[in-house]
């Protein structure tokens, strides 16, 4: 009943299970530089809306989440990523 | 001499002819100027995520080049000037982003190649 109970409070859309620790992938792969002209790679940091997931759901590091978000707000100005949307990417 | 990667997008309502002229227009006013371009893709017509003056799609094209400050603020002003382009963006390139770079070209070659 108790582990039901955490789980209505969170509400998170994502179901983010909280025994998994969540790491900072980039740190983890040793990814160096985050192209703003790769939206594939991009879209695994937005939600369907096309909004930055905050780092509590991603698990990324301050660093790096700076450079999502300016590579992020780069692709958007040039039509590789949408500002807003309604479709799942 | 810094790095520096400048990504345009060009009206689709141009014809080949007219869009090779004005990629060649840029890359001579950056060779004038004594830039040195390291690398130059053209992505071709793409979706563009949201209507740009009314067009839902447009030619991209990438130059990477080395250049003196000075030269981005000329060619930052040919691109406003010119009606053709619908937009671009001038990035100055750090350490990490020059590595990806050069790794990324490495990339194309082989496929090239291959």
């Amino acid at each position: 009943m108790a582990q039901n109970q955490s789980e209505i409070r969170f509400l998170t859309p994502q179901s983010v299970d909280t025994k998994k620790k969540k790491y900072c992938r980039f740190k983890k792969l040793g990814i160096k530089y985050i192209d703003y002209k790769d939206p594939e790679f991009l879209k695994k940091f937005l939600n369907e809306q096309g909004k930055i997931l905050p780092r509590r759901l991603t698990g990324t590091s301050l660093k790096f989440q700076r450079q999502v978000a300016q590579a992020v707000k780069r692709a958007r100005h040039l039509a590789l990523l949408p500002y807003v949307t309604d479709m799942m990417k | 001499m810094n790095h520096y990667e400048t990504v345009f997008i060009l009206t689709p309502v141009l014809s080949d002819a007219q869009m090779k002229e004005a990629v060649e227009k840029f890359k001579t006013v950056l060779t004038n100027a004594g830039a040195a371009i390291l690398n130059e893709e053209n992505w071709g017509l793409r979706k563009l995520a949201y209507p740009i003056e009314k067009k839902s799609t447009g030619f991209y094209q990438l130059f990477e080049f080395t250049a003196e400050p000075e030269v981005i603020a000329n060619l930052e002003t040919q691109f406003r000037r010119d009606e053709r382009i619908l937009r671009f963006l001038t990035v100055k390139m750090e350490k990490y982003a020059i590595e990806y770079a050069e790794k990324r070209r490495k990339k194309v070659k082989s496929n090239v190649e291959a």
